[in-house]
């Protein structure tokens, strides 16, 4: 299951940053890794565009098949985060969570 | 209307029909003879050769969507593209539905233009990130809805007619 979450997706089941409405950043992600990366990168209207309209947990639900780190960033709508406090809060939850499933899957591999 | 360096010529009668066809394309050619002091024959042959050359193109309905009662949103869209994948993804644009017209326009950077309509807000949001920027060569977007309309036209023969005096001859002819 770890293996399936932190795969490469195709291009058109890629993340998209938007700013507004039909305003494309440029910047996309097609694996866990890379949206844990852009998250740091992207300009944060951007984040809070997305988190906003629960685009993210979407995304991370139905096409990286997480349901957990959904769940873990849908909660964190609560702390009506914005700006860089928004960033840091969700870079530190994707991270964690993909470190996490890094970690589960060296073990077992080892 | 004469034919020069495969090109189609056309005369000031071809001229004054296409501008009466363009206000009133359901007239008969014998009120278009009567209102340009010409024979409905003449008016005839003139609009067969130039349907026959794709000057005119088609003959259709200008629908006032509002009053027809349908509550679209019409965008404007920019597409920042990479030059080599431009065309590709201009004519990937075309096959939409949602895309009522599309152009490619050389400024400082190459950008394709293109007006899109949709049923609300968020239909339009999913058209643009599922099927506009996952295609290759696409950089970025921008995106403006239309909020009110001052003016709309078709264009018109009428609008400057000494530069439509000599029109590229189809090229299946």
């Amino acid at each position: 299951m770890n293996l399936r979450i932190l795969r490469t997706l195709p291009r058109e089941k890629a993340f998209y940053f938007f700013t507004s409405i039909g305003n494309y950043t440029g910047e996309s992600a097609t694996s866990l890794k890379e949206f844990t990366d852009k998250i740091n990168e992207v300009n944060v209207k951007s984040l809070e565009f997305h988190f906003y309209r629960g685009d993210f947990e979407k995304w991370i639900a139905e096409v990286l098949e997480d349901k957990d780190l959904a769940e873990y960033v849908q909660k964190l709508q609560k702390l009506s985060l914005a700006g860089d406090r928004l960033r840091i809060q969700l870079y530190t939850t994707v991270s964690r969570r993909y470190n996490h499933l890094i970690s589960q899957l060296s073990t077992r591999l080892t | 209307m004469k034919l020069k360096n495969n090109t189609v010529a056309l005369d000031s009668t071809d001229l004054r029909i296409l501008n009466s066809l363009q206000e009133n394309a359901r007239q008969t050619y014998t009120a278009v003879g009567k209102s340009l002091g010409i024979a409905h024959s003449t008016v005839y042959d003139r609009i067969k050769r130039m349907e026959r050359h794709g000057i005119i193109k088609e003959y259709t309905a200008v629908i006032d969507a509002e009053k027809a009662g349908a509550k679209n949103i019409i965008a404007i869209m920019t597409i920042f593209t990479d030059p080599k994948q431009s065309d590709k993804v201009a004519e990937k644009l075309c096959e939409a539905p949602q895309m009522l017209e599309v152009y490619t326009s050389l400024s400082e950077e190459l950008l394709i233009i293109a007006k899109v309509v949709a049923e609300n807000q968020e239909s339009l949001h999913e058209f643009i990130a599922s099927s506009v920027a996952p295609l290759p060569g696409v950089l970025r977007i921008r995106t403006s809805m239309i909020t009110k309309k001052f003016k709309e036209t078709r264009f018109s023969i009428a609008n400057n007619p000494k530069q439509l005096i000599f029109i590229k001859e189809k090229s299946n002819k």
